[in-house]
């Protein structure tokens, strides 16, 4: 029905598709998966007339298609519910669903009675019974997903593609989601269905494509790939050496553990609970200890990260640093008691490209660098330059701006900011992410020996060796809780992927 | 939900209605108050003087509503006048036409600027207010020259009227009408609400988000000039000194009538009241004898501040119900 034909994308610097084949039928539930950066939402958006293919061509029943606008592909009935809601939350329900084929009464003016009437009508068939004139936002998470799905399928779809669907439903929205799924292939209509999730998978999808680094790993029917090897197609790595790989790995000489000899933990967080990001997670990183948070995407890891730093909010759950609780829901206050976090987007949410390195670096430690409001240069000049050659940041020199500076040095600069701060505890989220090999082994050896200096660290990575050497005990987390925990010689990429594998019967519910 | 519906539903009535409620409360409140107040011909010296204003701040509903701004409308205003004052020697239509073609050009160039280049409106609109107000002192030798209406009929369209209200006020209360129409009941008006409520999600969800712009900022151009031409009517002459800060007491009546500065939200129902609110409020304070007009200011400024935190408070009220 719908076919993509070898396609390629390029954007500046990656190549984001490389010659990536994948076949529609009608009536079929197609799981798409990937890590982060496979490729997976720019596919989507080739499919939906977002992007253009550099290359490739895209097949639509039968004949050779080139969507200019979404709306060009809206319209020949591909539609695409996507993981935010994108509709508008302050209008009402009714002209939600309607927007764009109102139902018209005389002088082509809008009969609202028909339309609260027709919009009643449809998402009826969705179990959803609301008052259709309230504004958008005043209904839950779930029925304003419902909405957003009756719209598109409303729309005389052919296909409609699913960007994480289920990613703010509660269960019982999920089973209404399945059914609503099982109608559409009733009727022929080709679903792709992108979730994270892998029981949600295994229930609702028949076939299965996964792509990474902008390749197709593997295409082929659902039922019968065993879950460890799917999840080792998604994390590239080959299940026999992950396997072999436990077995053979030289005995590392994991840092004793720092058996909480009467000393408080760096930072312990209780409880971290936010409705549909995560359920009740507990974390404790001992001074000195390396603690990796494992899972697939979107199982919590940078949420948790950030709701340790206050830039979370959290609907319960506390965190204490050096044993005493830190006042909820204030980056300030987490910063002031010494934790520091390296973000996940280190373009959007760390550097500040135009600043000099020497200004990147001190931004933080400001107030500890400064007397009465005013900054004193010298010790600036002081603490900048013992961490450019402590971090072996090779930049110009300190007053280059950031932008210039290769991933690799623009990570270490945000590195430097935040132990300027003198933390106490590091988290780190995917801090090797983007740069080059040799800046990668020197940004870990620089982990390794902050933590032997006493620092608690927590590190997350989705490169399971980068997570199996780096940390001396790892979380694995699965859909916002926390469902397993390696120390010691469990710490193998094979155990790590079990425990993401394991069926999670307790979210069954 | 854990809220109850109730209390969202009246914190929804009180965002769309409160300029309203607050509007009756004083105009009960100054006919108790006051005997000059409650005559007919206070009244009327309202409704015409708020008039003008209010014209323009239909226009200024549906770029607010669209998540934009217009600063040029004042701007627009007197140059309309002056455009309307200057064309009255050549007849009615030369009077009408040459105002509102050059000011609806001006929105229209604004609108394409804003729509198609993705510039900020309060640039290109701050350009508009400059630009613009150059040209009318250009045309009238720096404002020295005040063209006078020659065209009887066109002055009757500013003064006459029956039943005690001017011409002007009937049309705005026609245009009133019909903006109410446009933006509940047609697909342009929805198109506005969802462009200002969700820009990305509009545009996926097939929404012209460009054309609805720039339509958008021409109809606020042309209503800004339509009203320039009506007080020129009225005065019976162009006069070059009108119209400094008047887009800012429009923008401050539409936002005391509901609607969100932040775009996606507000009516012309609330607008109006808006705009009498503000009209009411100076008409009290000009006649209590011992306070000056500069209280008027004063009073508005306040009123602002309170509705902004209110809408403020009631938007949280409605998120969390």
């Amino acid at each position: 029905m719908l076919e993509a034909r070898q396609i390629s994308k390029r954007f500046p610097g990656v190549v984001a598709l490389d010659g990536v084949s994948l076949a529609l039928f009608p009536g079929e539930v197609h799981a798409l998966v990937g890590e982060n950066g496979a490729g997976k939402s720019t596919l989507i958006k080739v499919f939906t007339g977002v992007h253009r293919p550099d290359g490739g061509e895209l097949i639509y029943n039968g004949s050779p298609v080139a969507f200019g606008t979404p709306l060009d592909a809206q319209r020949a009935g591909i539609s695409t519910i996507y993981q935010e809601v994108n509709l508008v939350p302050m209008m009402s329900v009714a002209r939600n669903l309607m927007l764009g084929r109102e139902p018209r009464g005389r002088l082509g003016v809008i009969d609202t009675a028909a339309m609260y009437r027709e919009a009643e009508r449809i998402l009826a068939g969705y179990g959803v019974v609301t008052d259709v004139r309230r504004p958008l936002r005043t209904l839950g998470m779930g029925v304003q997903q419902m909405v957003a799905l009756a719209r598109a399928v409303a729309i005389d779809a052919r296909v409609v593609i699913m960007d994480e669907p289920t990613s703010s439903l509660e269960p019982r929205e999920v089973e209404t989601l399945f059914s609503v799924i099982g109608k559409l292939k009733d009727d022929g209509i080709a679903v792709v269905y992108v979730s994270h999730r892998l029981d949600e998978l295994y229930e609702v999808c028949d076939r299965v494509t996964v792509l990474r680094d902008g390749r197709v790993a593997h295409t082929g029917p659902l039922a019968g790939l065993e879950r460890l090897k799917l999840i080792s197609l998604m994390l590239g790595r080959d299940l026999d050496e992950v396997k072999s790989g436990g077995l053979t790995r030289f005995s590392r000489d994991r840092r004793r553990a720092r058996e909480r000899d009467g000393a408080p933990p760096a930072v312990r967080a209780e409880g971290l609970t936010r409705r549909q990001v995560l359920r009740g997670v507990d974390v404790s990183v001992w001074p000195g200890e390396v603690v990796g948070l494992g899972g697939l995407l979107g199982a919590g890891r940078s949420e948790t990260a950030k709701a340790i730093v206050g830039a979370l909010p959290l609907d319960a759950g506390r965190v204490l640093v050096a044993g005493l609780p830190l006042r909820t829901g204030s980056t300030t206050a987490a910063v002031r008691a010494g934790v520091a976090l390296l973000p996940e987007d280190r373009k959007a949410e760390g550097i500040i490209p135009e600043l000099s390195v020497r200004e990147n670096i001190a931004l933080a430690a400001l107030p500890s660098l400064s007397r009465a409001g005013v900054v004193s240069d010298a010790k600036i000049d002081k603490v900048v330059e013992v961490f450019m050659r402590r971090l072996r940041i090779k930049a110009a020199s300190p007053h280059q701006p950031v932008q210039e500076l290769s991933g690799g040095n623009q990570q270490k600069v945000l590195l430097a900011r935040w132990l300027a701060i003198r933390p106490k505890i590091l988290l780190l989220d995917e801090p090797t992410r983007g740069i080059d090999v040799g800046a990668k082994a020197e940004v870990q050896a620089l982990v390794d020996e902050l933590a032997e200096e006493g620092l608690g660290v927590l590190l997350i990575s989705s490169d399971l060796e980068e997570l199996v050497e780096g940390a001396d005990r790892i979380l694995v987390l699965r859909e916002g809780a926390v469902v397993g925990e390696l120390s010691g010689d469990d710490v193998t990429e094979d155990k790590i992927m079990a425990s993401i594998a394991e069926r999670g019967a307790e979210s069954d519910g | 939900m854990t809220g109850s519906p109730g209390r969202e539903q009246v914190s929804r009535v009180l965002q769309q209605h409160g300029a309203l409620m607050v509007l009756a409360a004083l105009v009960i409140a100054g006919s108790l108050a006051f005997d000059f107040f409650a005559t007919a011909g206070n009244a009327a010296s309202i409704l015409v003087s708020s008039s003008f204003t209010a014209i323009i701040a239909i226009g200024m509903t549906f770029v607010i509503i669209s998540g934009g701004i217009d600063l040029s409308v004042g701007s627009l205003f007197v140059f309309g006048g002056v455009l309307a004052a200057y064309g009255s020697q050549y007849g009615l239509f030369v009077a009408l036409a040459l105002p509102l073609a050059a000011c609806g050009l001006v929105g229209l160039l604004q609108g394409l600027l804003i729509a198609r280049t993705g510039m900020a409106p309060f640039i290109v609109t701050l350009a508009g207010l400059l630009g613009v107000r150059g040209l009318m002192l250009a045309i009238s030798d720096e404002g020295a020259t005040t063209y006078l209406v020659k065209d009887s009929a066109f002055a009757r369209l500013g003064q006459g009227g029956v039943f005690g209200l001017t011409w002007p006020v009937y049309i705005t209360a026609i245009l009133a009408v019909a903006a109410m129409v446009l933006l509940q009941r047609t697909a342009f008006g929805q198109n506005v609400y969802a462009v200002g409520g969700n820009e990305q999600g509009a545009a996926l969800m097939g929404v012209p988000v460009a054309r609805t712009k720039v339509y958008v900022y021409l109809m606020s151009g042309l209503l800004a000039g339509l009203a320039g031409v009506l007080n020129a009517a009225r005065l019976s002459s162009g006069v070059t000194i009108l119209g400094i800060g008047l887009e800012l007491d429009v923008i401050a009546a539409v936002v005391i009538g509901g609607t969100l500065l932040t775009g996606g939200a507000g009516g012309i129902t609330g607008t109006i009241a808006g705009v009498l609110l503000l009209g009411v409020i100076q008409s009290l304070i000009n006649q209590v004898g011992n306070l000056t007009s500069a209280f008027q200011q004063v009073v508005s400024g306040l009123f602002l501040a309170l509705v902004v935190v209110a809408q403020r408070l009631l938007g949280r009220a409605q998120r969390l119900g």
